[in-house]
C-alpha cells in the first residue's frame, strides 16, 4: 500500500500537470466555441474563419498592449492586455462587419448552400490570416505582464512539505474568471433580454421570427459583435497563457469545431461543457504518468516506460478522433443540438 | 365593403399562375373559411394576402388601404397575424416566451394581452414554462395562436391549424377560433376538415385550380348538394 503522503503527492503531480492546465485550456476552447455555436446556430455555417478572427482580435490587444507599455501604463499585478481588450475587441468587430457586408451578405440575400458558406468562410479565413501575418509576422509573441503566479511549485512544496509542487499562474485564475463572467453575462443576455430571446427565436424558427417582426439584419449584427468579442477575450487569454503565433490560432479550430460538437452544435451549454471535454481529454491522453504510478504502485510494479498514451505532438489527433466518433454515434451532441 | 380584400388575384411562384383571378374578402368579427380540393390554391392565397407571393394582377386591401405591394413584415406591423400550418412554435423555447416573441414588436406593456390568451388556452398558463417543442400537437396549436394573439391583430390568418390534431382537440380548438372571432378579429383559414370548418364559417369559398369556384355563407355551402357531393364527401 501507498503510503498516505505518497497518494498527497501523486494528487498534486496530478493537479499541477492535468487538472489545472486542463481547466484553463477548456475554459479558453468553451469561449471559442461559444463562438462557433453562435455562428452556427443563428447565422447557418460552419464559420471556418473562426480561429483566424480570434488572432486578428489578439493582434490588436498585442499592439495596443505595446502601445501602453511604450507610454508608460500599466494594470498593476493584471496583464496590461485587458485594458487593450476592448480595443481588441472593437477590432474584430470591424473586421467581422466588414467581412459580413462586403461577402456573406451577398450569399445570405442569394440564400445560397450552407457548403457554399463553408467555403466562402474558408476564404475569408485565409484573408484574416494573411492580414494577421502581413502586420505582426507569423513569429512566436510573448505579451504577458504583471503577476506571473499566485504561488511557485517552490512556495507550494516550502509550505505544504510535499515532495511535488503546485503551480497556480495567474493567467490560469484570470482564464477561469474571465470565461465565468463571459459565460455568465452571455446566458443572461440570451435567456432573459428581449434582444437575446428574439436571437434564439431567429435560431430556432427563422421563418416564424420573421413573422414576429424580428429584425434579421440587427439579429446578424448583434450576433456578429458576441462572436468577434467572445473570439478576441478567447484568444487573449490563451495568448496570455501560453503564447501567440497566427498558425497556433489556426489550429485550435479544430478543437473548437471539436467542442461545439461535442457539446451539440447550435446550443451553448453544450459549448462550454464540450470545450471542457474536449481539454480533458486531450491533456489526460497526452500526459505521461510514470511518476503519478510510481506514487501509487508498489517498487516492484514500478513502470518503466513513460505512461503516456499519446505522444504532445498529436494532440490535435484527439479532438479528431472524439469529432469524429460524436458524429458518428451521437451527431446531435451531448446537449442535443442540431444534427449536421 | 370588408375589413381585408383581395381582389382578382393572379400568380405564382415563378412558374405558371397558381392564382387564377381568386377573390376573397372578411370583415371583422368573422370566420371565413377557404375549403377545396388538393392543389386548388389554398394556401397559395393565403400566402398572396402575406405578401409571400408574386402577384401579377390583383390588388389587396386593409381596411381601404392597399397594401398589394408591402412586405410581409410590415403587412403584420399593420395588424394581420398568420399561423403556419407547420413550424408555427419556437420548439427550444417556452411558452411564455413564444407569447413573448408574438409581442416583439409591441413596445407598451403586453401582460394584459398575455392573461387574455392563458384564459382562452388556460392549458398554456398551465405549461407557461415548458419547451413548446415538448408540447402535444393540440397544445403546439394553441400556442401558436396564441403567438399571433399575441400581436393584437385585426385579422388572424390560420394555415389548417387543425391538421394532424384528433377530433376531440379540433372541436376544442374551432370553438376558440369562435371565441378569438367574438373579440372582433377578422378570423381567415384554410382548411381540410371542410365540413365542421363551414360549420362555424360565416363565409365560405370552395377554391379550384385557383378560382373561386362557389360562395356563400358556411349553412349555404353545406346545404348546397354540388359543393356536399364533390367537396364535402356526400
Amino acid at each position: 500500500m501507498p503510503e498516505f503522503v505518497d497518494i498527497l503527492n501523486a494528487i498534486v503531480l496530478f493537479s499541477n500537470f492535468v487538472l489545472v492546465p486542463a481547466i484553463s485550456y477548456g475554459a479558453q476552447l468553451a469561449l471559442g466555441a461559444l463562438g462557433i455555436t453562435l455562428v452556427y446556430g443563428i447565422l447557418r455555417f460552419s464559420n471556418f474563419a473562426h480561429g483566424d478572427m480570434m488572432a486578428f482580435g489578439t493582434m490588436v490587444v498585442i499592439l495596443v498592449t505595446w502601445g501602453f507599455q511604450s507610454m508608460g501604463i500599466s494594470f498593476g499585478p493584471l496583464p496590461t492586455a485587458l485594458l487593450a481588450l476592448p480595443f481588441g475587441i472593437m477590432g474584430a468587430v470591424a473586421l467581422s462587419l466588414a467581412f459580413d457586408k462586403t461577402v456573406y451578405k451577398f450569399y445570405r440575400t442569394k440564400k445560397s448552400a450552407p457548403v457554399i458558406f463553408v467555403i466562402v468562410s474558408t476564404g475569408v479565413m485565409f484573408m484574416t490570416n494573411a492580414i494577421v501575418r502581413f502586420i505582426i509576422g507569423p513569429s512566436d509573441q510573448r505579451f504577458m505582464d504583471g503577476t506571473k503566479f499566485i504561488f511557485r511549485p517552490r512556495e507550494f512544496r516550502e509550505f505544504t512539505g510535499l515532495s511535488e509542487g503546485l503551480a497556480l499562474k495567474s493567467t490560469q485564475v484570470l482564464t477561469l474568471t474571465v470565461t465565468i463572467m463571459c459565460v455568465a453575462a452571455l446566458f443572461y443576455f440570451l435567456q432573459k433580454t428581449r434582444t437575446g430571446k428574439a436571437m434564439r427565436a431567429f435560431s430556432d424558427n427563422k421563418d416564424l421570427a420573421l413573422l414576429s417582426g424580428i429584425n434579421p439584419d440587427r439579429v446578424v449584427l448583434i450576433t456578429w459583435i458576441l462572436v468577434a468579442a467572445l473570439a478576441t477575450t478567447a484568444g487573449t487569454l490563451y495568448g496570455l497563457d501560453k503564447s501567440f503565433k497566427p498558425f497556433t490560432y489556426f489550429m485550435l479550430l479544430l478543437p473548437m469545431f471539436a467542442a461545439a460538437i461535442v457539446g451539440g452544435i447550435g446550443s451553448p451549454i453544450g459549448a462550454v461543457v464540450g470545450g471542457f471535454v474536449i481539454a480533458f481529454s486531450e491533456v489526460i491522453v497526452t500526459y505521461a504518468y510514470k511518476k503519478f504510478f510510481i506514487y501509487l504502485m508498489p517498487e516492484s510494479l514500478e513502470p518503466t516506460g513513460l505512461m503516456q498514451f499519446l505522444s504532445t505532438d498529436y494532440k490535435f489527433a484527439v479532438s479528431f478522433i472524439i469529432l469524429v466518433v460524436v458524429l458518428l454515434i451521437r451527431p446531435t451532441g451531448i446537449f442535443k443540438g442540431q444534427s449536421i | 365593403m370588408s375589413y381585408l380584400v383581395a381582389d382578382q388575384l393572379r400568380g405564382g411562384y415563378g412558374g405558371a399562375d397558381i392564382l387564377n383571378g381568386c377573390s376573397l374578402s372578411v370583415d371583422k368579427g368573422e370566420i371565413a373559411v377557404i375549403v377545396g380540393p388538393n392543389g386548388a390554391g389554398k394556401s397559395t392565397a393565403m400566402k398572396a394576402l402575406l405578401g409571400m407571393l408574386n402577384l401579377r394582377e390583383g390588388t389587396v386591401t386593409l381596411g381601404g388601404k392597399d397594401i398589394t405591394h408591402m412586405s410581409p413584415q410590415d403587412r403584420v406591423g399593420e395588424g394581420i397575424a398568420f399561423v403556419p400550418q407547420t413550424h408555427n412554435v419556437f420548439g427550444g423555447m417556452t411558452v411564455e416566451e413564444n407569447l413573448e416573441m408574438g409581442a416583439f414588436l409591441r413596445t407598451d406593456d403586453f401582460t394584459g394581452t398575455m392573461e387574455q390568451v392563458y384564459d382562452l388556452f388556460p392549458i398554456l398558463k398551465q405549461k407557461r414554462r415548458q419547451n413548446a417543442g415538448e408540447l402535444s400537437g393540440g397544445q403546439r396549436q394553441q400556442v401558436a395562436v396564441g403567438r399571433a394573439m399575441m400581436t393584437q391583430p385585426s385579422v388572424l390568418m390560420l394555415d389548417e391549424p387543425t391538421a394532424g390534431v384528433s377530433p376531440i382537440v379540433m372541436d376544442e380548438l374551432f370553438d376558440r377560433i369562435l371565441e378569438v372571432k367574438q373579440q372582433g378579429i377578422a378570423v381567415l383559414m384554410v382548411e381540410q376538415n371542410a365540413a365542421q370548418a363551414l360549420n362555424i364559417a360565416d363565409k365560405g369559398y370552395v377554391l379550384v385550380t385557383g378560382t373561386n369556384k362557389h360562395t356563400g355563407s358556411g349553412e349555404e355551402l353545406l346545404a348546397d348538394p354540388v359543393v356536399r357531393r364533390t367537396f364535402l364527401g356526400g
